[in-house]
C-alpha cells in the first residue's frame, strides 16, 4: 500500500512538474526572443535560444525604453492604480460599513445596484461613461480615479459588506458608549478589524485597474496620455511592420515587474484571491 | 448608534455614491435612453423607438458573434473548470513542491489581457508556420482554439486556488467516516468531497461564465476578430459597431446591441446561480 502511494505520488509530481514547465514556456519563448537581434527573430528560429551570432544583448530593451516611451507609460499606469485603488480602499470601506450598520431602503437599494454594476458588462456603458468623463473633465491620468472609484465600488463594497457582517456589533457600541464618534470608531475600531479584506479588495482592484485597457482607452486622450496596455496595443496598429524585438521586450518589461511583486507578495495575494471568492 | 450614524451619512457613503452615479447609474441609464434614439455623440440624439433593436437582429454579423461566444464560453468553462478541479486535486495531496505548483499555475493571471493576446499570438504564429498552417489571422479554427487555451492558461490557476480553499474546508471526518463505511477513493471523491464544494463551484462557473461572455482584451489582442469577423464575440462587435464605422446609424444600433448583450449576461448568471447555488449542502 505504501510503496504503491509513494510510486503513485511520484507519478503525479513528474506530470505536475511538466506542467509546470508547459506554463512557463510561453514567457520564457518571449523572453528568449528578446535577447535576438530583429533579423533572427523569424518563425522558424523562434524556438530557438539565441547563439553568439543572433545574441543582441539587451539592445531591445534599450530601444523599448528609449523611443517607444515605455517609461512615460510606466509612471501614468503606477499613478493611476495607486490613486484608484487607495480611493476605492478608503471610500468603499466606509461606505460599505454604512450601508451594513444603517438598516433602510437606501442601504438596500445601494447594496443592490452595487452588485448589479458587478455583472454588468463595460460595453453597456462605454460610450456614454466616455462623454461623461469628457464632460466633468475626469479625462486625465490625475481624476480618472474617480471613474474607477465608480465602476470599481461594486466588487469592493461586496466584498467589504461580506466582512462587516462578520464584525461583532458589541464591539462598535462599546466605543460609542466609550464617547467616540463614528468616525472615529470606523478609523480606530472597524478599520484595522479589516485588514485582511483591504488586502484581499486591494489586490483585486489593482489587478483589474493595472491591466484595464479599454476603460483608459476611452476615457484618456490617447495622443498626451498612454498606459501600459495601450502601448503594447499600439503596437499593432500604427506601426506599418511591426518590430518584433522592441514589441517583445515591452512585453517583457511588463511582466517582469509583476512577476517580481507577485514572488515577493504571492502569500498574501493567493489568499486574498481565495478569501475574494468565499466571500463572493 | 445607527442614529448617530445617520448624521455622517454624507461623509460614509457620499463619495461612494457620487463617483457610482458618475461611473455607473447616469452612463448605464442615459446608454438605456440612447439605445432608442439616433445619434453620433450624446447632443444630438433624436428618439426614434425601437428601430436599433430591429436592426440589432437583423444584423447576421452580431448573430455570428453571440453563436461563437456561445460555443467559446461552454467549451471554455467546462475545461476551465475540470482541469482547474483536478489540478486543486493534486496540490491537496500534500505532494513535496505543492507551493512552488501553485505560484507557477497561477501566475499568468496576474498578466493583463492585451499582453497575454500578443505572448499567445507570437507563439501561436510560430506553432502554425513550423507545422504549414494558415497563420492566425486566416485560419478561425486556430483562433477559436487559441482563444480557449489562453484563457485556460489565464484561468485555470485562479479558478484551482478557489477549488483548493474549498477541498480544504472539507472536514477530515467527514473523507474517513466514508472510508471507514467502506467508500472507495471514487466514491468519495463523488458522494462527499464533491457535494461539499459545491460552493465553490458555484462560484467558478459564475466567473468563468461572466469571465467568457465578456471577453474582450484577448479576443482584441489574439485574433483582433480575423479571418473577416468569422472570430469576433460580442464584447468585440459592439465595440466596433460603435468606433469602426461612421455614420448616424451604427452608434444606436451599437446601444441597442450593448442593452440585449447586458440583459443577457444579467440573465445568464442569474439562472446559472439559480441552478448551483440549489445543489449546494449545508453541512
Amino acid at each position: 500500500m505504501t510503496k504503491k502511494k509513494t510510486a503513485v505520488n511520484g507519478l503525479l509530481i513528474a506530470l505536475l512538474t511538466a506542467l509546470s514547465v508547459a506554463w512557463v514556456y510561453p514567457v520564457f519563448m518571449i523572453l528568449m526572443n528578446t535577447l535576438k537581434t530583429e533579423r533572427a527573430i523569424t518563425t522558424s528560429t523562434a524556438f530557438l535560444l539565441p547563439t553568439a551570432e543572433t545574441f543582441a544583448g539587451v539592445q531591445n530593451y534599450v530601444s523599448a525604453i528609449v523611443s517607444q516611451g515605455f517609461l512615460q507609460a510606466l509612471g501614468y499606469s503606477l499613478l493611476i492604480t495607486f490613486t484608484s485603488v487607495a480611493l476605492i480602499l478608503i471610500c468603499c470601506s466606509m461606505c460599505a460599513w454604512y450601508i451594513t450598520r444603517v438598516k433602510g431602503w437606501v442601504s438596500k437599494i445601494l447594496y443592490f445596484l452595487f452588485v448589479l454594476s458587478m455583472v454588468v458588462p463595460f460595453q453597456m456603458v462605454m460610450f456614454t461613461l466616455s462623454s461623461t468623463a469628457d464632460m466633468l473633465k475626469l479625462n486625465t491620468p490625475w481624476n480618472i480615479c474617480v471613474i474607477y472609484l465608480g465602476f470599481g465600488a461594486g466588487l469592493a463594497v461586496f466584498m467589504f459588506c461580506g466582512f462587516v457582517r462578520s464584525v461583532p456589533l458589541e464591539v462598535e457600541e462599546a466605543s460609542m458608549i466609550d464617547g467616540c464618534n463614528p468616525v472615529q470608531t470606523f478609523f480606530l475600531i472597524v478599520l484595522p478589524m479589516l485588514k485582511p479584506t483591504l488586502v484581499s479588495v486591494g489586490i483585486l482592484e489593482a489587478m483589474w485597474v493595472w491591466n484595464d485597457y479599454l476603460l483608459p482607452t476611452l476615457v484618456l486622450d490617447i495622443k498626451k496620455y498612454m498606459t501600459i496596455p495601450m502601448l503594447i496595443q499600439r503596437f499593432r496598429g500604427s506601426f506599418g511592420r511591426v518590430e518584433m524585438g522592441p514589441m517583445m521586450a515591452c512585453i517583457m518589461l511588463t511582466i517582469i515587474p509583476i512577476i517580481i511583486v507577485y514572488l515577493a507578495g504571492q502569500k498574501y495575494i493567493i489568499k486574498g484571491v481565495a478569501a475574494g471568492a468565499v466571500k463572493g | 448608534m445607527e442614529r448617530a450614524l445617520k448624521r455622517w451619512s454624507p461623509l460614509f457613503i457620499l463619495p461612494t455614491f457620487l463617483a457610482f452615479a458618475i461611473g455607473f447609474i447616469y452612463p448605464f441609464v442615459e446608454g438605456a435612453y440612447l439605445s432608442l434614439c439616433q445619434f453620433t455623440t450624446v447632443r444630438d440624439a433624436k428618439f426614434i423607438g425601437f428601430g436599433n433593436y430591429i436592426r440589432a437582429f437583423g444584423d447576421s454579423q452580431f448573430l455570428d458573434s453571440f453563436w461563437f461566444t456561445v460555443a467559446f464560453t461552454v467549451v471554455s468553462v467546462a475545461l476551465i473548470n475540470v482541469i482547474a478541479f483536478l489540478f486543486a486535486l493534486m496540490l491537496t495531496k500534500n505532494l513535496k513542491g505543492t507551493n512552488i505548483f501553485r505560484t507557477v499555475f497561477f501566475m499568468p493571471n496576474l498578466i493583463g489581457g492585451i499582453v497575454l493576446g500578443y505572448i499567445w499570438q507570437i507563439l501561436i504564429n510560430c506553432v502554425l508556420s513550423l507545422v504549414g498552417k494558415p497563420l492566425l489571422a486566416l485560419n478561425a479554427t486556430a483562433g477559436y482554439w487559441g482563444l480557449i487555451i489562453l484563457m485556460c492558461w489565464q484561468q485555470i490557476g485562479y479558478m484551482m486556488i478557489i477549488y483548493i480553499a474549498g477541498l480544504q474546508a472539507v472536514p477530515d471526518d467527514l473523507t474517513e467516516a466514508a472510508q471507514i463505511d467502506g467508500a472507495t477513493p471514487l466514491q468519495t471523491l463523488l458522494r462527499v468531497k464533491l457535494p461539499m464544494v459545491m460552493p465553490s463551484i458555484t462560484i467558478c462557473t459564475f466567473l468563468t461564465l461572466t469571465n467568457g461572455f465578456k471577453l474582450f482584451d484577448q479576443n482584441l489582442a489574439l485574433t483582433a476578430g480575423e479571418p473577416n469577423h468569422a472570430t469576433e464575440m460580442l464584447a468585440y462587435n459592439i465595440y466596433n459597431t460603435f468606433y469602426a464605422r461612421s455614420g448616424p446609424q451604427w452608434k444606436g444600433m451599437g446601444q441597442a446591441k450593448a442593452v440585449l448583450f447586458c440583459i443577457l449576461v444579467v440573465a445568464i448568471s442569474m439562472l446559472q446561480l439559480k441552478a448551483t447555488r440549489s445543489r449546494e449542502v449545508q453541512q
